[in-house]
């Protein structure tokens, strides 16, 4: 299984754990991520704030690049994702945009690939049964829950409902077949609030440790997410919550399951250390 | 030839304003066979018939043309002029320089005055070929057939019955009485819903001229108004084959109900994973005293009383975007009665209506919701419910208040959703094999939305309660009753009229070859059974002319517009003026 | 609903604005249209549900929910809503989209408000999201991609907002997520022109 990749800013900073998660898990798994080359910052939040042509434009080189590639591109990022699914919805949805950004990149679009986000490829292109067959040490007795968040699964006119946006069950499904006992909460879709991380921590506090004692009272030993913006947020915003929930992205799970070398280095670079507790669950 | 008279009418100014009529009667007074041509202000009122009827008895007329408005408005009007005057009505035709003329070409007047001449010479050239025609008698078969027991049903089988007539009252479940039988009581007065159908069901089983079959469903419908053959599916006995029988009936009532918007739909509220969140007709059986609970208020989750309840109105209506885009009717005024009620069955516990807007139209009703606010404190908060979730045992219930635009939570023990009113299960399939309409949500269409609302576009299937549009049990009732007379008004002639411009065939051309028969969208056609002929069925023939397309012999005709008047007519068109 | 309509709508509520004289807010009949050009979103399908406000997760902060935010532009009510927090504290999640009974994608109605209060000169009122939004771009047009340490430096400068999350931010630092040196890309040349193209105002 061959994707373009396209890992965005993050995936090289703040959330580099989920990086090297990524790509370890999928060349575990068979699935070859081709990086675009010189890809670009999508834009995320502020340019779709403050400037609408630089909000497709900016991923639109991205999308004309990963062409080269002739496969799907792959983004485990939320918020990329739903800026590459804006730009993609743009580009086939009106053509007098798409004539514009052809002869702005010199490229034609030729639309065969689509923007997906790293779970739905994880989940849906991958069986169950395949990805279980694969598990080295099953993640007996975690208790986990689900983390979507907003832009994995929303707006469906831009996802094309690839889960369900009040319901999805992807990552639930994934981590059965990695013999977790994910739990049902209420908080799996409530959105962290994203780009007001560092402008308005006040607010994100609140949103991010509603949903973080959510998992406590689900009596969850860890929260498990698929967006950098997510999981930043979640980890770093638990002051005065007791117990800590760790916070991780499902492809670290999927490397415990999997058994792969060198995790240690991943969950070194939490802030709420998952460590102990995957020590308690003798998962470490 | 035959003698032909001309009534230009100026409908006011709607013709005279852009035609000019006199120059049209002019123009008509010598065209061949024209004895008469004039004009006058209203040709449809008293005088105008009069100078109609008074023209055909002077000059001996033979033919009339009326150039006025589309023969839809006033056709019958004229027609029946000259029948009183002594004229055969098929004699008399209309030309519409109104819709066809005055109002499409008001920018250019020279150009509709020659248009309007035109117009009715070639109206003059096909009355001259015009025959005189007699009405066709059908036989009527005094028996109706009710689609449906709910209370729709019930009514008009009632008032059928009473009238005289037979009535075979089919029902697809095993019970009579539909939604109805499931409420506990009613607004505006809180009645038991049980016994408003019992009286209903009583009449019905103590009439010895309605024959009631149950988990019944109709397998097909042929024939037309007064001689409807329908084959009805019985179902067999502890899953046994079905048995099938066929009766006759001269009209058909559909009453066959509605559903509702089933809560998986409402991903937002938890998509039916919550027991806790429920419709509103289940929480209307934990009212009903003949239902689960005994009419004890429990939540299903672990049999509590619940001292919190959300109601969730607009559950699916007035949502183009994910559901369905109509006011369902009804909700707002179960849920003022079903939070009432849960008030005075719990008095210590709090009821809050999550509403858009409140339509209580309907004597009494207004009243009725404001006692609900104020006699029973219910609390309507106005805005919609963006999400429902189970947290500790609580349905949390995210909403926003309209005065601060703020947004509210209610941690409840019990939501009620009142789903959107949508149409019975399989309506669409039914629809098709009675051949009548269904609007684009699958509610039967009515023929005119104003001034005939209970007859369908077919002649003879009449329409009763929510299978026609979302309305209450007065309204069902009241529609039930009305189709019920429609249907008493149908068999109180003693035999039916239809009209005779419509197809007949020629036995002299026609080869059998049969491609007629497919051709007709009405069923009308068949084949001799040993002439090998093609036969019309004149009551099914509506005059569409399919068959005279379909036809390589020509032998298929229409009454009155035979080919003979057509290539009249085109010739009186594209002649030069 | 007609141009019409909306017109004999703004009519009406400037008669009421004219009897209540002194306190009430100049009515915009052109806002509407305007917003609607600019959010390529049908602000008149609103029936004022509230449905997305009860489920925006930043409605609480926010002066105006966002079902306000759309109730005052049907009402011309431009000066209230480019002053308003509402529009700078949407974080953009498409929740409210995903649920409105009409389609309504609120959040770019508010993306729409906020070029629009710059373009015209409205001091922001949460004018540390801005700056913030700026750094980012500033960021994208130096690099071609974010790099967190400039951007996060030249933020805490320009806001005035030096001491928050100060610990959270050398965390971050100490687990080696904020790398020092930028990622720069080789196609810089096309992100500065996508840069240069921008319309006037929105620099």
């Amino acid at each position: 299984m061959k994707y373009s990749y396209y890992p965005g800013c993050t995936l090289h900073s703040t959330a580099i754990e989920y990086g090297w998660s990524t790509e370890a898990v999928c060349e575990a798994l068979g699935i070859d991520l081709v990086e675009i080359e010189d890809w670009n910052c999508c834009g995320a939040s502020s340019a779709h704030s403050l400037d609408p042509h630089l909000a497709l434009a900016l991923p639109t080189r991205d999308l004309m690049r990963a062409q080269a590639v002739g496969a799907d591109i792959v983004m485990p990022c939320a918020a990329c994702y739903g800026r590459m699914a804006a730009a993609d919805h743009k580009m086939r949805s009106d053509s007098a945009w798409r004539k514009e950004m052809e002869a702005e990149f010199q490229t034609e679009y030729i639309g065969a690939a689509r923007p997906r986000t790293l779970v739905d490829v994880l989940g849906n292109d991958l069986s169950p049964e395949a990805l279980a067959a694969k598990v080295k040490r099953p993640l007996n007795g975690l208790r986990t829950v689900s983390y979507y968040g907003c832009l994995l699964i929303r707006p469906p006119d831009l996802t094309n409902r690839w889960d369900d946006p009040e319901h999805p069950v992807v990552m639930d499904r994934i981590l059965k077949a990695l013999g977790a006992e994910p739990v049902q909460w209420a908080h799996a879709v409530e959105c962290c609030g994203a780009s007001l991380a560092l402008d308005r921590a006040d607010v994100v506090t609140v949103l991010s440790g509603r949903i973080v004692q959510g998992a406590n009272d689900a009596e969850a030993d860890c929260i498990v997410c698929a967006c950098p913006l997510c999981q930043a947020n979640l980890d770093s915003r638990q002051k005065g919550i007791s117990p800590k929930v760790p916070v991780l992205y499902i492809t670290e799970l999927m490397g415990i399951a999997l058994d792969l070398p060198g995790r240690s280095k991943w969950f070194a670079k939490h802030l709420v250390d998952p460590r102990p507790m995957l020590r308690r669950k003798g998962l470490e | 030839m035959k003698r032909i008279g001309v009534f230009i009418c100026h409908c006011g100014i709607n013709i005279a304003g852009t035609v000019d009529v006199k120059r049209v009667a002019e123009a008509l007074k010598d065209y061949p066979g024209v004895v008469l041509a004039t004009d006058y202000m209203y040709m449809c009122s008293d005088p105008g018939q009069s100078l109609i009827r008074q023209s055909i008895k002077e000059q001996n007329l033979e033919g009339v043309v009326v150039a006025a408005c589309s023969p839809a408005m006033h056709e019958v009007t004229f027609r029946k002029a000259s029948a009183q005057a002594g004229l055969n009505p098929y004699q008399t035709e209309i030309a519409n320089i109104r819709e066809q003329v005055s109002w499409v070409h008001q920018d250019d007047k020279e150009a509709a005055t020659r248009k309007a001449i035109e117009h009715i010479k070639t109206i003059v050239e096909k009355v001259k070929y015009n025959e005189s025609l007699i009405p066709l008698s059908l036989s009527l078969v005094k028996k109706a057939l009710v689609i449906g027991g709910g209370i729709a049903g019930l009514q008009a089988a009632i008032d059928i019955a009473t009238a005289g007539y037979p009535v075979v009252l089919v029902e697809r479940s095993d019970r009579l009485g539909g939604h109805v039988g499931k409420l506990s009581g009613v607004y505006v007065n809180f009645n038991a819903a049980r016994d408003l159908l019992e009286s209903k069901l009583q009449a019905v089983q103590e009439n010895p001229r309605i024959k009631v079959f149950l988990e019944t469903e109709v397998e097909e419908l042929g024939g037309y108004v007064g001689n409807f053959t329908a084959k009805l599916k019985h179902r067999g006995d502890n899953g046994g084959e079905p048995t099938f029988s066929e009766h006759t009936f001269g009209a058909v009532i559909v009453a066959t109900g509605h559903s509702l918007r089933p809560l998986s739909k409402f991903g937002e509220y938890g998509g039916g994973r919550y027991p806790n969140v429920i419709d509103a007709l289940t929480f209307e059986r934990m009212l009903a005293p003949d239902g689960p609970t005994g009419g004890e208020i429990r939540r299903p989750s672990d049999g509590q009383v619940p001292r919190q309840v959300v109601f969730v109105q607009c559950a699916g209506s007035r949502d183009p975007e994910h559901h369905m885009p109509y006011c369902s009717k009804i909700c707002c005024m179960y849920t003022a009665k079903q939070a009432a009620l849960y008030r005075q069955r719990v008095p210590d516990g709090q009821a809050y209506v999550f509403y858009i807007d409140i339509r209580s139209q309907g004597r009494d009703y207004e009243e009725f919701v404001q006692s609900a606010m104020t006699e029973h404190d219910v609390l309507y908060v106005r805005g919609k419910v963006a999400r429902l979730y189970e947290e500790d045992g609580k349905v949390i219930a995210w909403g926003a208040d309209t005065l601060t635009g703020k947004p509210v939570e209610v941690q409840a023990d019990l939501a009620v959703l009142a789903t959107a009113v949508m149409p019975a299960e399989g309506a669409v399939e039914l629809a098709q094999r009675l051949r009548i309409a269904t609007d684009e949500h699958g509610f039967f269409s009515e023929a005119h939305p104003k001034l005939r609302p209970v007859e369908s576009l077919t002649a003879g299937i009449f329409l009763a309660g929510t299978a026609q549009a979302p309305k209450d049990i007065p309204e069902t009732v009241a529609q039930a009753s009305a189709a019920a007379a429609k249907v008493l008004s149908l068999f109180s002639q003693r035999e039916l009229v239809a009209e005779p411009t419509i197809a007949y065939v020629d036995e002299e051309l026609c080869s059998g070859c049969g491609l007629c028969i497919p051709a007709c969208p009405y069923q009308a056609r068949a084949m001799h059974p040993w002439k090998h002929k093609a036969i019309v069925n004149e009551a099914l023939c509506q005059g569409c002319g399919a068959c005279v397309v379909a036809c390589p012999n020509k032998a298929c005709k229409l009454r009155n517009l035979t080919p003979s008047h057509v290539l009249a007519m085109m010739d009186a068109y594209l002649a030069e003026v | 609903m007609t141009t019409g309509a909306t017109a004999s709508l703004s009519s009406a509520v400037r008669t009421s604005a004219a009897s209540t004289a002194g306190n009430a807010q100049r009515v915009d009949p052109s806002f509407l249209p305007t917003v609607e050009a600019l959010s390529h979103e049908n602000i008149r399908r609103c029936y004022y549900c509230l449905k997305c406000t009860a489920g925006c997760p930043t409605a609480y902060a926010m002066d105006y929910g966002p079902a306000h935010v759309l109730k005052l532009v049907q009402l011309g009510q431009k000066d209230k809503v480019l002053q308003s927090k509402a529009i700078w504290m949407c974080v953009g999640c498409e929740t409210c989209w995903t649920r409105c009974p009409n389609g309504i994608a609120a959040g770019h109605v508010m993306d729409a408000l906020k070029q629009m209060a710059l373009r015209e000169g409205y001091a922001p009122a949460e004018r540390r999201v801005l700056v913030l939004h700026r750094q980012f771009l500033t960021s994208i047009r130096l690099f071609g991609r974010v790099h967190e340490l400039s951007m996060l430096a030249l933020y805490k400068l320009l806001s005035g907002d030096l001491f928050t999350d100060l610990d959270l931010g050398a965390r971050m630092f100490l687990r080696g997520k904020i790398p020092i040196l930028p990622e720069r890309i080789k196609g810089m040349s096309k992100i500065q022109q996508l840069f240069a193209k921008r319309p006037r105002g929105q620099e």
